[in-house]
């Protein structure tokens, strides 16, 4: 009976790929090996924009959504973690336990937000609901940036306790972790597989017997939880909260993060966050003054052209035949019989992207596709 | 007295401002079903053409060219980006509006640099008004707006060209069939939209005269909440919504307690709205069909 189930090793890649990398460097950093500051902070960032990514992909790549307050659920949680982190510094040090109090704190307090603007949510179509959560942010800013010195410290930002940065930075991969296997086995669940649905017909999935509000707030809890996490390392990681940094133009820089490593894929989120991460840090170097706008420029070109090459119907028999995926496909499993691949169940496992539906149609339209087991007819004779 | 009318015409002109940009997002919206987030940079692109061609022609002649720099644009915009993604999902076109807004805000930045540039149009001076001492230009700007929109309404009621940008909104496949050319129409759209933005560009430049890259970001985006709030789709809605979110943000800037948070209530009242009635005050409510 050991064949009913069998595991997919590839599915295990991005644990393995980020495990390792954390052990490598944590040894190091732990047994006081030299490791440049500069290095420890690009990996924090790193590990950030990891965590924003993939909670983000949840919303847009997999419920079908667009979100454009991300930024405003990780202000939320920055904020909140970090100041519980503040008032618990008396009391427990900056030490581990303040570190995970207010990770956890921040998670669930934006978790709480998503809930709100999830509310709306289940009443309003895409467009209306970018507006509502790009207005979400713009009033979670304004009401940061607003506040009195002594609660939120107003437009001076708050200060965060400064964690030791050596071990800073395993937290925030021990993070990224915990957001790969909360998201990832969500998403292969019964419930990522509704909230796909979802995504790909509402009234259908409705139909099915789905409960669509239940799952689109699930979703939308579940993306602002992790923001809200990110936010608290992006606090201590800066040992300071602006509400200037979490504007609008964060959240498109998550989104193009999303968008270019492919809706709805989470390796190539977490691929296009450390890429576009990596670049980030090292175009700030090179490109200074008024040449800085150039990165923005490179972003925006870069997200119309992946959008216009991934989404434009006259382009479909192309993207069908030159893609990186299918490339890969051929290098790995260059001896094996393609007609078994197709047909093999495991193709299952990932999920299943939209199904065109004139696609369906013309296979069931055309009889002679559906196998040689069908009487033929012998009237023409 | 002198307070209420100076909010009264405050009010309805920066209303009208954002009912004129808005007007913009919701005819787009209701005949290609895309919201233009790259709108409000129109309005940015709007006052850098204006100051432009003020080093070169007379205030009036510069507008004009500048309207049509903007429509040319917003008809380039259509072309490239947008066309390619017709039939593509609704969430593809918005991400790539998105990338035009950032392309428009980068690419102004690049070529006037980052510091605000300051243009001065004209200066049409006080007056007073009741015993109130009023700017001219808001007045005009009042004015001008209230003339806009009309021709526009008479537009859409009375042309054949209007009437086939309801017929486009309504049903776009039914439109092709009656032999009007969809793609035509929706070029024509996106030139209204971007020429009523430059005049919106010119408004803010009469209302404050710098122009900054970031100029047209925040008018957008409330313009964009105007519509929504208005019911997206619909030409009465967006005035509606522009000239309500202009009074809130004149009443609220008024009151020092709440002042700063002007945005923030601005937006919370979109959210508001939008949960009492989803598709906005004047929005048709369309039933999904499988």
């Amino acid at each position: 009976m050991k064949s009913l189930k069998r595991i997919n090793y590839s599915h295990y890649i991005n644990y393995v790929v980020i495990a390792v990398f954390t052990m490598v460097f944590s040894a190091i950093s732990l047994a006081g090996g030299r490791l440049d500051s500069s290095l420890l902070f690009l990996f924090e960032k790193m590990a950030i924009s990891i965590i924003l990514a993939v909670s983000l992909s949840v919303v847009v790549g997999f419920l079908g959504e667009l979100s454009l307050g991300h930024a405003g659920f990780m202000c939320v949680g920055a904020y909140m973690g970090g100041k519980l982190s503040v008032v618990l510094e008396p009391v427990l040090g900056n030490a581990v336990p303040n570190l995970l109090i207010s990770l956890v704190a921040g998670g669930i307090v934006a978790a709480i937000c998503g809930f709100i603007i999830g509310m709306p949510a289940l009443r309003l179509r895409g467009d209306y609901l970018a507006i509502v959560t790009l207005a979400f942010g713009e009033i979670v800013r304004s009401i940061f940036l607003n506040s009195s010195d002594e609660t939120f410290g107003g437009t001076l930002g708050l200060d965060t306790p400064r964690f030791d940065k050596k071990y800073l930075f395993i937290f925030a991969f021990l993070m990224v972790l915990l957001t790969l296997l909360i998201v990832q086995n969500f998403i292969r669940s019964k419930h990522g597989r509704a909230v796909t649905a979802i995504r790909d017909n509402e009234i259908a999935a409705r139909a099915c017997g789905i409960n669509v509000t239940k799952y689109k707030l699930l979703a939308f809890i579940i993306s602002a939880f992790f923001a809200g996490i990110a936010g608290v390392l992006y606090s201590f990681s800066n040992y300071t909260v602006q509400s200037a940094s979490f504007d609008y133009n964060y959240s498109i820089e998550i989104l193009v993060m999303v968008v270019l490593g492919g809706m709805g894929n989470i390796n190539g989120a977490i691929v296009s966050a450390t890429l576009i991460t990596f670049l980030n840090t090292k175009l700030a170097t090179v490109l200074t003054g008024d040449l800085a706008v150039l990165q923005n420029l490179i972003y925006a070109l870069i997200l119309i052209v992946i959008v216009i090459y991934n989404n434009a119907p006259a382009l479909k028999s192309f993207r069908d035949t030159h893609n990186i995926s299918l490339f890969i496909k051929k290098l790995v499993r260059s001896k094996h019989d393609p007609a078994s691949i197709k047909d093999d169940a495991a193709k299952w496992d990932v999920v299943p992207t939209k199904i065109e539906m004139n696609e369906i149609l013309s296979i069931d339209m055309k009889p002679q596709n559906l196998g040689s087991d069908k009487p033929s007819k012998g009237g023409d004779k | 007295m002198e307070l209420l009318v100076s909010t009264i015409v405050n009010g309805l002109s920066i209303g009208s401002i954002y009912a004129m940009i808005a007007l913009g997002y919701t005819m787009v919206y209701g005949i290609a079903k895309m919201l233009n987030f790259a709108h409000g940079d129109v309005i940015m692109v709007g006052a850098y053409a204006i100051y432009v061609f003020l080093a070169y022609v007379n205030p009036l002649f510069a507008i004009l060219l500048a309207v049509v720099f903007c429509l040319l644009l917003g008809v380039t915009i259509e072309k490239v980006a947008y066309r390619p993604l017709r039939g593509a999902s609704p969430l593809a076109v918005l991400i790539t509006a998105i990338g035009v807004s950032y392309l428009l805000q980068s690419l102004a930045q690049i070529v006037f640099g980052s510091a605000s540039k300051m243009v001065m149009v004209y200066d049409f001076g006080a007056i007073k008004l009741f015993g109130v001492t009023l700017q001219v230009s808001t007045l005009v700007t009042l004015a001008v707006a209230v003339v806009v929109m009309i021709a526009l309404t008479l537009f859409v009621k009375l042309t054949r060209t209007g009437r086939a940008m309801i017929a486009v909104s309504e049903d776009k496949g039914a439109a092709q069939l009656m032999g009007i050319n969809v793609n035509k129409i929706i070029t024509i759209t996106f030139a209204i939209g971007s020429s009523l933005a430059a005049l919106a560009g010119l408004f803010y430049l009469l209302k404050a005269p710098s122009v900054s890259s970031t100029l047209g970001a925040m008018p957008g985006i409330k313009a964009f909440t105007a519509a929504v709030i208005g019911g997206i789709g619909s030409i009465p809605g967006a005035m509606l919504g522009g000239l309500l979110l202009g009074f809130v943000e004149c009443i609220a800037t008024k009151i020092t307690v709440i002042a700063p948070y002007t945005d923030a209530i601005e937006f919370s009242i979109l959210i508001v709205i939008l949960l009492v009635r989803p598709t906005g005050f004047l929005g048709k409510k369309r039933r999904e069909k499988v």
